[in-house]
């Protein structure tokens, strides 16, 4: 009994040690969405002057639905924009926009720069339905079900790795499942 | 060329390290003399080769060598010399490099100094500490490697982060990392004690000396890099709680803990395991430090570049260390013989109680600072801890541990009387209820009720101590003469323990005065507005800019007047570096040794006609840092103690030349 007292320390030493080692797959930056799980917000985005569609509750059902918040004054957009554009062209993923406070004619000559993989575009001018869901910053990329609830939310530019591990699996996952 | 012959003696330093390691053991094992007789000249190596390494590293950085990577991203051609050389180890490689000196500094003073130790302890403990190196080494070489060249040379460097371009911050890390790794040295005691299977007063009377060298630099560096926190961020705060503060904070806790248990091995031969496993822990904590600060874990404001395969490896090297030696330990230490016994109410039962108290500290501090790394592994959710949950948990350990500081050393050895040691701190209580009287009248009642409990305890600190000093000179009850020749002849570290004990008073209250009482005013002024912080009226003159030899600035000039008269004129400037596109504020500080005025020129307003300026009003803030320089010194008065310079308690047994612990 008396020798277990001795071995203490060393249990809770390799508690700590297991701790830490878990630790080095999460990141402390990585501030989960109060989203998750949830319906999208109620909302309801006009599109762009001379587009078809705009962005809205009704829009986001029906299919799984990759919503990526971007702005043309954003050089974080500009990087991950191919990435997401393959997703689009090459993965059939649907992937819609909400143009984040941004002006009609830049977001739309940079669209025409740049290629537009967006489905539709809502046009978030005054940024208040960005703030509905819990953006603070562009881009940010969120994952949609079938019933159009947010499942997986992304922050900052995506990259191959985020989408090949993470966003692509998902989207398979929730196609099968409903 | 030069960096090469760095690699190349930092490579050599890992095979004696590796040498240095197993052959002394082995001779200590086996009670060969001249295996054992290795540890001495090849600690003495692996410092001169790593010295030289180091030095190569300097050269580098001092000449501006862009061939070799980390010059290229820690310089700049322009940069001031001192940051040029400081800016070694302000980087991850080069500051491990740094670790590695300091580590085989101890070893080889250990080598060097340690001529009384029985020559199987002293091959062990540099065998353990050889160890420790390998490890280091290893690290570096492996992960960090200092010496990778880039081709092509780039014709300038990134320059360092400007906010270390700081003569503060420029000597903060050595401190830090003597400390740390001064607390090597009673780890490998330790180790070295369970593998003898032997711990007696002398051990403790040999450890306690390195302890204490490694705690006085560890409050030497925590007490600069506050400081520099202090004037160099702009937001007048001292101490933040994060977890990198929290990191140093958590080796000088168990470190003290280390420090006193010591004693109570030394004097009374008691306390044994616990001192030794004291020993594991604080090394252990300086470690979980280094991998706190690099593997990037924690959400810190001053984390390094973080690089998971460097994680990984510290992680292995802590597990090593602190496994393998808590491993021993459950095998070795319950076989330890027990000393002396003792009542609670004794000197032993006080430092029982500091060391419960300074544990549960640590114990506090760790669980806050992992906290949010423990739920998050357990997937319950996503923390942050922050001062209002250190606040809540640690001030409740300290305040009784500063209480019971000034009373420990009233209480005699073995027995105390704990009510003649209250009578003889009257005067000690009345000076208290005073100051508590003063600091009430002075602030009209103002702040909170926990600033009167501080200056309460600060004052029972510094007037207890010194009241413990009186009583030991017995002054004033034998004529002055007589009292002064006692001092004189007081052990020095009598001396020291009085010198600490009372500048942490002083230290708590410079905590209490700018926690309790600082006044801030954080506005927008253009040239020619007036503010008023405190009982100060602050006029901004005008803004100019100049530039420096990296760096341009805007410089505000402001005139701090106190009813009418002229106090002071502050300079606080705005600097940009134009390499790191960095900014950083210089906050000009006016000091009466009582309180600081502070004023800090933040950015510009959109327009750029107006600035936001921070004016701050700290009350004894100064006291902090004056009561940690005062706690250092006395570590080092005490470390100046005879009995550890020659290694024996008395003349005479140092004249009889057994040294040899008796079983």
């Amino acid at each position: 009994m008396r020798r277990l007292i001795y071995l203490l320390p060393l249990l809770l030493f390799v508690g700590v040690g297991v701790a830490f080692l878990r630790g080095f797959d999460r990141d402390p930056r990585d501030i989960p969405s109060a989203l998750i799980d949830k319906p999208a917000p109620d909302f309801s985005l006009p599109p762009l002057p001379g587009y078809k569609e705009g962005l809205s509750n009704a829009t986001l059902k029906g299919d799984v639905t990759l919503v990526n918040v971007f702005a043309s004054w954003c050089i974080p957009c500009k990087a991950e924009h191919p990435i997401i554009t393959r997703l689009a062209r090459e993965q059939g993923v649907t992937v819609r926009g909400i143009n984040h406070k941004d002006k009609a004619e830049d977001a739309i000559a940079w669209l025409k720069r740049n290629g537009d993989p967006y489905a539709s575009i809502g046009v978030d001018l005054d940024g208040r339905v960005s703030i509905d869901w819990g953006v603070y910053g562009v881009p940010e990329t969120f994952l949609l079900d079938r019933q159009g609830r947010i499942r997986f939310k992304h922050v900052g530019p995506l990259t191959p790795q985020v989408v090949d591990e993470q966003i692509l699996p998902m989207v398979k996952h929730l196609r099968s499942a409903s | 060329m030069i960096p090469e012959l760095g690699h190349y003696a930092l490579v050599l330093a890992l095979f004696v390290a590796l040498v240095q390691s197993g052959v002394p053991l082995v001779g200590a094992a086996t009670g060969n003399a001249a295996w054992m007789g290795v540890a001495r000249p090849a600690a003495l190596a692996q410092m001169l080769l790593v010295l030289v390494a180091y030095g190569a590293l300097t050269w580098a950085h001092v000449v501006s060598d862009f061939s070799v990577s980390n010059v290229v991203a820690n310089s700049h051609s322009m940069k001031p010399m001192l940051y040029k050389v400081s800016g070694v180890w302000g980087n991850h490689e080069g500051s491990m490099m740094l670790w590695v000196v300091m580590l085989t500094a101890f070893g080889a003073a250990v080598g060097v100094f340690g001529r009384n130790l029985p020559p199987s302890l002293k091959a062990r403990v540099i065998a353990v500490q050889g160890m420790i190196g390998v490890g280091f080494l290893l690290f570096i070489l492996i992960t960090s490697n200092p010496f990778t060249r880039v081709v092509p040379a780039p014709l300038d460097g990134n320059d360092l982060n400007p906010l270390l371009q700081d003569p503060g911050l420029a000597f903060h890390p050595p401190f830090l990392y003597a400390g740390y790794v001064g607390f090597s040295i009673a780890f490998s005691f330790a180790v070295a004690a369970l593998i003898e299977g032997r711990v007696d007063p002398a051990w403790a009377r040999w450890v306690r000396p390195w302890t204490l060298a490694a705690w006085s630099t560890l409050t030497a560096g925590i007490a600069l890099g506050s400081w520099w926190a202090y004037y160099e961020l702009g937001w007048g705060g001292w101490w933040y709680w994060d977890p990198v503060e929290n990191a140093s904070f958590m080796p000088w806790l168990a470190g003290t803990a280390l420090l006193h248990s010591a004693i109570v091995v030394e004097k009374r031969d008691a306390l044994k395991t616990w001192t030794i496993l004291l020993a594991i822990i604080t090394f252990s904590l300086s470690l979980m430090g280094t991998f706190l600060v690099r593997s990037g874990i924690l959400t810190s404001v001053h984390a390094f570049a973080v690089d998971p395969a460097r994680g990984v490896f510290i992680l292995v090297l802590l597990a090593i260390a602190t496994g393998g030696s808590l491993l021993l330990y459950s095998v070795r230490a319950p076989s330890l013989k027990t000393g002396g016994l003792f009542a609670p109410v004794s000197r032993e039962g006080s430092l029982v109680l500091n060391n419960l108290l300074l544990s549960t500290g640590t114990a506090t501090v760790f669980i806050g600072t992992l906290y949010p790394l423990f739920l998050d592994v357990l997937n319950l959710g996503k923390v942050s801890v922050g001062p209002p949950f250190f606040n809540a948990t640690f001030i409740p350990v300290a305040i009784p541990m500063v209480v019971a500081m000034v009373v420990g050393p009233f209480l005699a050895w073995k027995r105390g009387d704990l009510l003649g040691a209250l009578t003889r701190l009257w005067s000690a209580g009345v000076a208290t209820v005073a100051c508590v009287a003063v600091a009430a009248y002075v602030t009209n009642g103002g702040g909170p009720l926990l600033a009167l409990v501080g200056v309460a305890l600060a004052a029972w600190a510094f007037f207890g101590s010194l009241a413990e000093f009186a009583e030991r000179i017995r002054l004033f009850r034998i004529p002055v003469k007589d009292s002064w020749n006692r001092a004189v002849n007081l052990p020095r570290s009598a001396w020291g323990m009085t010198i600490a004990h009372a500048s942490m008073g002083i230290a708590i209250a410079g905590m209490t005065g700018t926690s309790a009482w600082q006044s801030e005013t954080i506005q927008a002024m253009k040239p020619g507005d007036n503010a008023t912080v405190g009982a100060y009226a602050v006029h901004f003159d005008r803004v100019g800019t100049m530039q420096g030899p990296n760096y341009s600035a805007e410089q505000g000039v402001f005139t701090v007047t106190r009813d009418g008269r002229h106090i002071a004129t502050l300079t606080p400037q705005r600097r940009s570096y134009p390499v790191t596109r960095m900014t950083t504020t210089e906050a000009a500080i006016h000091t009466t040794w009582l309180s600081d005025v502070y004023v800090a020129l933040g950015d510009p307003t959109q327009n750029g006609t107006a600035w936001t300026v921070r004016l701050y009003h700290h009350p004894l803030v100064p006291w902090i840092w004056i009561g940690s320089l005062g706690m250092m010194l006395g570590g080092l008065v005490s470390l100046s103690d005879r009995r550890f310079r020659v290694g024996a308690p008395e003349r005479r047994s140092a004249a009889k030349g057994t040294l040899q612990p008796a079983e």
